[in-house]
């Protein structure tokens, strides 16, 4: 066994060639997602920086519920428990840092319960859902809650680290109490009151809005890693920041006035984190290489369509939900010919 | 079975099956017609009356209730339903004086058309009342138009002053932000339901800015109304 | 499935009630062969109008009586009905009596008919109503199929309350109007828009399937 090792490494570096058996050790579900939770937390940090107590309360309680669920459902269901792979706390992570940091923990609660129960475990749990689950969750919050989702909090305020938001502990099943202090989004500026944010602002944070979605470029540094890594499709966040550049500085030039300068939509809202970490799900997204394109591009078509001429100022989460739903037909649509057969996989007479 | 034979069987059972549904067609016509019948006067009564309650309530003070339309920039009376024609309804005390008008609008909501009807003091020139006549808007949040007290306080009262010239509303009706109200002419918006009443002060401000202009051409024609 | 009484002294006529065929033609529509639960039909209405309790009872009576009225005509006319022209003549017959049901609401109130609105002349295309007139009462006698429509219509309303009720008190906090939670109560507002009918629905299909695997072990 010795021996042959050395020989291997011998030829390894010489000539990169190997005898079997040519094991390597694979890169599992649990190393991935183990990972993108090291990419996910210096924003999550900064979050907890920012927004203070009621952040971190909120990380906590999404990604406790998140963890739970999966637990008890993997149990209710006989199978293997699940939660040593680390997806629920991405999961949790995630839906938690979409979130507006004043929000009830019992509504996080409830929504950890819904992502990984609706939005995973009714599929079959990993690797069959169709939808981000943390996306499935924060869709029901918002439809559910819409008024406790859209009332922010102020970022830096001078209390943060000693008091709890109000609104954050609310019994369950009680209605919120709106605090005097709730601010716009820059996105809800701009729809609203036609009020421009400055780009650096957005990218390094100084700002209102969802927990992690306020630091452009710490979510930037995250994917970065885990692209080196090659744990993560860059082509995904690179075509959908693309397509949305693209588009919105056509409408800027176009029209100034009435559409919003095209850092400005690169930089606020939840874009950067749906982009890097939400609409790169190895699930929901499709498989093939053009696929990832239009993919890419339709999602950042919809942010773009949503945002300007919608009722909402934000839509990347319904953007990437639509993505995933049409993930597995662009997939059928451009699946490679094989050789000797028709584009759609029958045997060619020859 | 031989060739005749078989078209006379496909003959009678072509006729059986025209018999029955033209039978049963007629029963069902003759069911309808009916019910229509039976039930026409009291559906009609239930609408205007809540038409009626509607505009009782849009105008304060009044007691009786003059049907006119407009045509134009002409107003003429008119009795009962008009169908297709834009109706003004004015409320008159119990002196016969006019004390307000009441106006059908509608615009685009967040669901579906937003229709209401608005009381129009021409004294004071001000919305006085107003009322959600039909709406789609998403409940427990767009339907706050219709119920939220703090929102529905502003139609107590509401600026819309004409201008100078008389052609068009000094200050067109405008929605801002919850509390953040300065001026009599803005609606004091609801917090979670932006695009609702955004869109109640927009059609508000589109159909004061043409009706209102229209109505003060006939400002002569209200007062010898109120001396009758 | 039978019916449980303490009272003695009509013990005879209860069981006699409890195992005669009438009783079952009746009782079957209730769980067994509930129409929404079991048999899946009729989720337009199911999924549209059973966002309060109110409304879901009204649109389960109002469906119950077309039911009821075209299972009798169309069992009474069931040896007169060509079989080329069967459906389209079923069709006549429900859309008629749905048309009078729409007339009766509108003239009952003005509330009630803007609530249930288009789902009334809708009712014409519920498939349960379709479905029984096609499978029972073109087959049975009016008498068992007055008890089939009644049945499967109590089942029906049975099934709008069951989602009704909840939706309402999630959504809305009260039940039938009448509020159940303190005022601070967060409304749901998902549950009574149509995304909520779908996942009460589904979780109320959960747990009849539980029930019935229950059973089955």
């Amino acid at each position: 066994m010795q021996g042959k090792s050395q020989i291997q490494n011998v030829f390894k570096k010489t000539l990169n060639i190997s005898t079997s058996p040519h094991l390597v050790r694979g890169i599992g579900t649990n190393d991935i997602m183990r990972n993108v939770v090291w990419a996910l937390l210096p924003t999550a940090l900064y979050a907890v920086y920012a927004f203070g107590l009621s952040a971190l309360l909120l990380l906590v309680t999404s990604t406790v519920a998140c963890v739970l669920t999966e637990h008890f459902l993997a149990k209710k269901s006989k199978q293997p428990s699940t939660i040593s792979d680390w997806s629920a706390v991405i999961t949790g992570l995630l839906l938690g840092l979409t979130l507006p940091p004043n929000f009830p923990l019992w509504m996080a609660f409830l929504g950890g319960i819904v992502s990984i129960a609706l939005g995973k475990f009714v599929f079959g749990g990993l690797g069959y859902n169709v939808f981000n689950p943390a996306l499935v969750g924060r869709a029901f919050l918002q439809a559910a809650f819409p008024v406790a989702i859209t009332t922010w909090f102020p970022v830096f305020s001078p209390d943060r680290f000693s008091s709890v938001s109000v609104a954050t502990s609310t019994l369950p099943l009680m209605e919120p109490a709106t605090d005097g202090f709730t601010g716009a989004t820059p996105l809800s500026a701009f729809k609203f009151d036609h009020i421009s944010t400055d780009t650096y602002d957005l990218a390094m944070g100084f700002i209102t809005g969802s927990t992690g979605e306020t630091c452009a470029v710490l979510i930037i540094l995250g994917g970065i890693y885990l692209a080196v890594r090659k744990m993560l499709n860059w082509h995904i966040p690179v075509s959908i920041l693309a397509t949305v550049y693209v588009l919105t500085a056509l409408l800027h030039f176009s029209n100034p006035e009435k559409y919003p300068t095209p850092e400005f939509m690169l930089f606020s809202g939840g874009l950067m984190l749906g982009a890097v970490f939400m609409a790169t799900d190895m699930v929901g997204s499709p498989i093939t290489t053009a696929g990832v394109w239009i993919y890419g591009a339709l999602i950042g078509a919809l942010v773009v369509v949503i945002r300007l001429w919608g009722g909402l100022p934000e839509g990347v989460m319904y953007a990437i939900l639509l993505g995933n739903a049409v993930s597995p037909h662009l997939d059928n649509l451009i699946r490679p010919r094989v050789y000797g057969t028709g584009n759609r996989g029958e045997k060619v007479r020859g | 079975m031989s060739e005749a034979q078989k078209n006379t069987t496909e003959a009678t059972n072509s006729r059986k099956m025209l018999v029955t549904m033209v039978g049963i067609g007629t029963i069902c016509a003759l069911l309808i017609v009916l019910s229509f019948q039976t039930t026409l006067p009291r559906i009609e009564k239930l609408k205007a009356e809540a038409l009626e309650k509607a505009i009782f309530k849009v105008i304060p003070g009044m007691v009786s209730k003059k049907t006119f339309q407009l045509e134009g920039d002409k107003l003429k009376e008119v009795t009962g339903k008009v169908k297709d024609a834009k109706l003004v309804y004015a409320g008159f005390d119990k002196d016969g004086k006019l004390v307000g008008l009441a106006i059908e609008a509608s615009g685009m909501g967040f669901a579906d058309a937003i229709k209401v009807i608005y009381g129009y003091d021409p004294h004071k020139e001000k919305i006085v009342g107003f009322y959600v006549l039909e709406s789609k808007e998403t409940p427990g949040l767009g339907d706050k138009i219709e119920k939220d007290a703090s929102f529905l306080a502003n139609f107590d009262s509401l600026d819309v002053a004409l201008s100078e010239d008389k052609n068009s509303v000094k200050n067109p009706v405008t929605t801002v932000k919850h509390g953040k109200k300065k001026n009599g002419y803005e609606v004091d918006g609801i917090t979670g339901a932006t695009i609702s009443s955004r869109a109640v002060g927009n059609l508000l401000k589109n159909s004061t800015g043409e009706t209102l202009p229209q109505l003060y051409k006939n400002k002569d024609f209200f007062e010898a109304k109120s001396q009758q | 499935m039978s019916i449980q009484t303490t009272n003695k002294a009509n013990e005879g006529f209860w069981d006699k009630l409890a195992s005669s065929p009438s009783t079952d033609e009746y009782m079957k529509g209730l769980f067994r062969e509930n129409p929404v639960f079991v048999q899946v039909l009729g989720m337009c209405s199911t999924l549209a109008v059973s966002n309060t309790a109110l409304n879901g009872l009204a649109m389960g009576l109002a469906t119950t009586f077309v039911l009821l009225m075209s299972n009798i005509l169309i069992a009474s006319l069931r040896n007169v009905i060509p079989k080329q022209v069967r459906i389209a003549s079923y069709l006549l017959i429900i859309a008629t009596f749905v048309t009078m049901t729409d007339y009766a609401i509108q003239a009952i109130s003005v509330e009630l008919s803007k609530a249930l609105g288009a789902f009334i002349a809708l009712i014409v295309v519920n498939c349960q109503i379709l479905g029984r007139a096609e499978a029972f009462a073109s087959k049975n006698t009016v008498w068992r199929s007055i008890l089939d429509a009644l049945g499967m219509g109590t089942g029906f309303i049975i099934a709008l309350l069951c989602l009704g009720t909840v939706r309402e008190l999630l959504g809305n906090g009260s039940i039938f109007g009448i509020p159940v939670f303190p005022d601070s109560f967060q409304e749901w507002v998902i549950m009574i828009l149509p995304p909520g009918g779908f996942f009460m629905l589904a979780i109320w299909l959960m747990v009849f399937n539980a029930m019935k695997q229950r059973k089955a072990v």
